[in-house]
C-alpha cells in the first residue's frame, strides 16, 4: 500500500525523522487558514499517489495565507498523470542549500535490505543512478545485526556527507531504518533530504509503502488506506476481493493467476484486440467471486465481448462455469462471451456449460484460439 | 533423476488437517509421490487419508524419514513452520502459503541458507517431475514425462505452458514455480543451475514476466555459465505502466522492467523468445528438434 507524502511524513514524525511543520486540508478556506495558523510562507502540495507533480503544477508556493488558498483552488481536483488531487498538503517553506537523497528498500535479486544515500538527490536522482551511479552509496544489510553504526559511517563516509552533518544524518538513516523495520514497510524513501543554510537535515518529502501482506500487523496504517482514490469499478473489484485494472478497450479479460492474466491481454492484443481491462480473479475462486468479477468487468459500457480464460489449478473449472451461468442469470448480460476452460475438473465445467449452453455462450478449446474469437465477436458486435 | 523432487523425495505436508492441506496432500500422493507424514500440532495420532499426523517436524523426520517439506500454513504461521522444518533437518522445503508479509522471508531467508537447505517459493505451485513426484498444487494431468526442464514465476501460466508443450507433443523434466513475491527462495538463476546439472533435461523453457530485473540477470546467467539452450516467454506486454513510487526500485536495478526490456535482454543473449504461449511452445519444439 502506497501513503501519500503527508501520511509517510506523519510516520516520519512518529519516528523522529524531522520534517517540516505542515497540515493536510480539503478545501481552499482550510488552506487559507492552515496557512495562516502555520505563520510563514508555505508551500501547497497536491497529494497523489504519482511521481512528476511539480513538473505538473501540483506544487506551488511559497505562498501567503491569500495566494495559499488561491492555490490550493488551483490544485484540487487537478488531473496529475491520471491521479486526481482531493487534498492538498501545506507546510512551512524551507529554505534549501543542499538537496540530498535516501532511500531503504528490499533488494529483490540480493534478497536482502539495501540502504542508499547520495549527496546528489533531487528531481534527477535516476539520471544520477544511470550515469554516476558512484555517487550512490549503497550498503546491504544483515538482518541479523539489524543497522549498526558503522553502516550509517560507511554510508556517509562514502557518499561524502560533510562531517559537520554526518551524526545528522547517521541518525535520521538509523530512524528511517526502524521506521521500514517496524512498520513492514517496502520502501522508505526521503528525496529530498534537504540541508538547509543553518545546517540542518529535513525530510522535504516522503514515499512509504507499506506491505499489504503485513497490514494486519498495522491498524492504524491499514486505516490509511483511501478508497476514494480508485475510481469505481477498482473500487467495487477492491471491496470483493478481485484484481481490476481499467484499460481502454473493448474486450473484457477475466482470468485466474496474474502471470495468465497478462499472457491473455498480450494474446488478445495479438490476435488484433483491445483489452478493455485486466482482472484476476486469484487462486481457488468459487462461483461467487466469478459473479462479481462479471459485475465489475460489465460496469464498463465500453466492454463488447468478453473473454473468460481460466486454467484450473487450485481453482475448479466446474465452480468457474458454475459462477458463469449464474452471472448470466442474475446480470443482464448482452455481450457476447467466450469462455476457455483448462486443467483441475475441466471436463466437468466443460459439460456443465454444454448443458446449459446459453445463447451469447461460447466455448472455445485453446487459449489462442479463444482470443481470435473474442476479438471477432467484439467487432461484429 | 530430475531436480528438486523426484523418487527419492519423501514428503512431510505442515498443515495437513487444513482444507487445502489435506486436498492437496492426498492429490500428491495419489500421484505417486512418497508422502510420509503430516504435521498439524495438537493432532498427533490422526491419519488423513491414510497419511500419518505428527506434532512436530522433527517427529515426522525421525519416524518417518522425510526429507522434504510443503508448507500449506496460514500466512501469519508460514514463517515459523519454515523455520520449523530447516530446524528439523529438512533439506528442501516448499512453501506454497500465499501472502506472507516480505519482512518474515527478509528474517528467515539468511537462516535457510545458513543451513544449507533449499527453499521454493513461497506463493508458488511448487515443482513436479512427472512420472515421479508432484509436491504442490500444479495440475499433472497437463504435463507428460520428457526432457524440458520449465521454469516459470507465475502459477497457471506455467499450466498454459505445459499444456501447449504437450500439444507440440513435449514432456518435461521437470516443472518449477519459483513464486512471485518481492522474496523468494530459489531465483531463476538457482533454478537454471538445476537444470543445467541435470542429465534428464535437454532443453529449458523460462516463463517471465514485467517488473524487477530477474529474467534479466537470467539472460546474463544463461549466457556466461549455460550449455543447456534456453527458450522463453516473457507475460505483460501489454499491461498498463505500473505506477512505481520512488526511485529506489530503478536505481538498484538499472532497469525499466518492462516485458519489452526483458525480451531485449534475453534476445541478446541468443535466447528466442515466444510473443504468445503457443509460439513459445512452437520454438521449444523447433529447438528441441534440433539437438537431434
Amino acid at each position: 500500500m502506497d501513503l501519500y507524502e503527508y501520511q509517510g511524513k506523519q510516520l516520519f514524525s512518529r519516528f523522529g525523522i524531522p520534517v517540516s511543520d505542515g497540515q493536510v486540508v480539503d478545501t481552499p478556506e482550510e488552506a487559507r487558514e492552515a496557512a495562516e495558523r502555520l505563520g510563514a510562507p508555505v508551500m501547497v502540495k497536491a497529494q497523489v499517489l504519482t511521481g512528476g507533480r511539480g513538473k505538473a503544477g501540483g506544487i506551488k508556493g511559497p505562498a501567503s495565507p491569500d495566494e495559499a488558498e488561491a492555490h490550493a483552488r488551483a490544485i484540487l481536483g487537478m488531473d496529475i498523470n491520471g491521479h486526481v488531487a482531493r487534498r492538498v498538503w501545506l507546510e512551512r517553506a524551507s529554505d534549501i542549500e543542499r538537496e540530498y537523497y535516501c532511500s531503504i528498500t528490499f533488494d529483490r535479486g540480493a534478497k536482502k535490505t539495501l540502504v542508499m544515500l547520495t549527496t546528489a538527490g533531487g528531481i534527477d536522482i535516476e539520471e544520477v543512478a544511470s550515469e554516476t551511479p558512484e555517487r550512490i552509496a549503497r550498503v546491504h544489510v544483515d538482518p541479523l545485526t539489524g543497522f549498526q553504526p558503522f553502516h550509517a559511517r560507511r554510508l556517509c563516509y562514502a557518499a561524502g556527507i560533510p562531517a559537520e552533518e554526518m551524526r545528522q544524518a547517521a541518525d535520521i538513516l538509523a530512524r528511517a531504518y526502524r521506521a521500514y523495520v517496524e512498520t513492514d514497510a517496502m520502501l522508505v524513501e526521503i528525496n529530498p533530504l534537504i540541508v538547509t543554510p543553518g545546517g540542518e537535515l529535513r525530510a522535504l518529502d516522503s514515499k512509504y509503502t507499506v506491505d499489504d501482506n503485513a497490514l494486519y500487523k498495522h491498524p492504524d496504517i491499514a486505516a490509511m488506506r483511501d478508497l476514494e482514490a480508485l475510481d469505481e469499478q477498482e473500487r467495487m473489484a477492491r471491496e470483493r476481493g478481485v484484481t481490476y485494472v481499467k484499460l481502454d478497450g473493448t474486450v473484457g479479460i477475466i482470468g485466474n493467476g496474474a502471470g495468465l492474466v497478462m499472457s491473455t491481454l498480450d494474446v488478445v492484443a495479438g490476435a488484433g484486440g483491445t483489452p478493455a481491462n485486466f482482472l484476476d480473479v486469484g487462486g481457488g475462486a468459487q462461483a461467487d467471486e466469478i459473479v462479481t468479477a462479471m459485475e465489475v468487468l460489465l460496469s464498463d459500457s465500453k466492454v463488447r465481448a468478453v473473454l473468460f480464460n481460466v486454467f484450473g489449478g487450485i481453482t475448479r473449472c466446474d465452480e468457474v462455469a458454475r459462477g458463469v451461468l449464474t452471472a448470466l442469470e442474475r446480470l443482464d448480460v448482452e455481450v457476447p462471451i467466450v469462455v476457455r476452460l483448462d486443467g483441475t475438473n475441466d471436463v466437468e465445467g466443460r459439460a456443465i456449460l454444454a448443458e446449459a449452453a446459453p445463447p451469447n455462450l461460447h466455448v472455445a478449446e485453446t487459449m489462442l484460439g479463444a482470443a481470435e474469437q473474442v476479438v471477432a465477436l467484439a467487432g461484429a458486435s | 533423476m530430475a531436480i528438486l523432487v523426484g523418487a527419492d523425495t519423501r514428503l512431510v505436508v505442515q498443515g495437513i488437517t487444513g482444507r487445502e492441506g489435506s486436498f492437496h496432500a492426498t492429490r500428491n500422493r495419489d500421484y505417486g509421490t512418497d508422502v510420509v507424514a503430516g504435521v498439524t500440532p495438537g493432532k498427533a495420532g490422526q491419519e488423513v487419508n491414510g497419511i500419518p499426523v505428527f506434532d512436530t517436524v522433527a517427529d515426522a523426520v525421525r519416524e518417518r524419514g522425510a526429507n522434504t517439506a510443503m508448507v500449506f500454513v496460514p500466512p501469519r504461521f508460514a514463517a515459523d513452520a519454515i523455520y520449523e522444518a530447516v530446524d528439523s533437518g529438512v533439506g528442501t522445503v516448499i512453501c506454497i502459503t500465499e501472502g506472507i508479509p516480505a519482512h518474515d522471508m527478509l528474517q528467515l531467508y539468511p537462516y535457510v541458507r545458513a543451513r544449507g537447505a533449499t527453499l521454493l517459493g513461497p506463493n508458488c505451485p511448487g515443482a513436479l517431475s512427472p512420472g515421479a513426484a508432484n509436491v504442490g498444487i500444479i495440475p499433472a494431468q497437463v504435463f507428460g514425462h520428457g526432457r524440458i526442464g520449465l521454469v516459470s514465476r507465475s502459477g497457471t501460466l506455467t499450466y498454459q505452458i505445459g499444456k501447449e508443450l504437450a500439444d507440440a507433443g513435449l514432456g518435461n523434466s521437470t516443472i518449477v514455480g519459483i513464486g512471485g513475491d518481492p522474496i523468494v527462495g530459489l531465483s531463476f538463476i538457482d533454478v537454471l543451475e538445476r537444470f543445467e546439472a541435470d542429465p534428464e533435461t535437454d532443453l529449458v523453457v523460462m516463463v517471465g514476466e514485467i517488473g524487477g530485473d530477474e529474467e534479466e540477470k537470467a539472460a546474463a546467467y544463461i549466457g556466461e555459465h549455460m550449455s543447456t539452450p534456453v527458450v522463453a516467454y516473457i507475460a505483460g506486454f501489454q499491461a498498463p505502466p505500473g505506477k512505481t513510487m520512488g526511485h529506489a526500485g530503478a536505481i538498484i536495478s538499472g532497469s525499466a522492467g518492462t516485458a519489452q526490456a526483458k525480451k531485449e535482454a534475453l534476445e541478446g543473449r541468443g535466447v528466442r523468445v515466444g510473443r504468445s504461449p503457443t509460439e513459445a511452445a512452437q520454438l521449444a519444439a523447433e529447438a528441441f528438434a534440433q539437438l537431434g
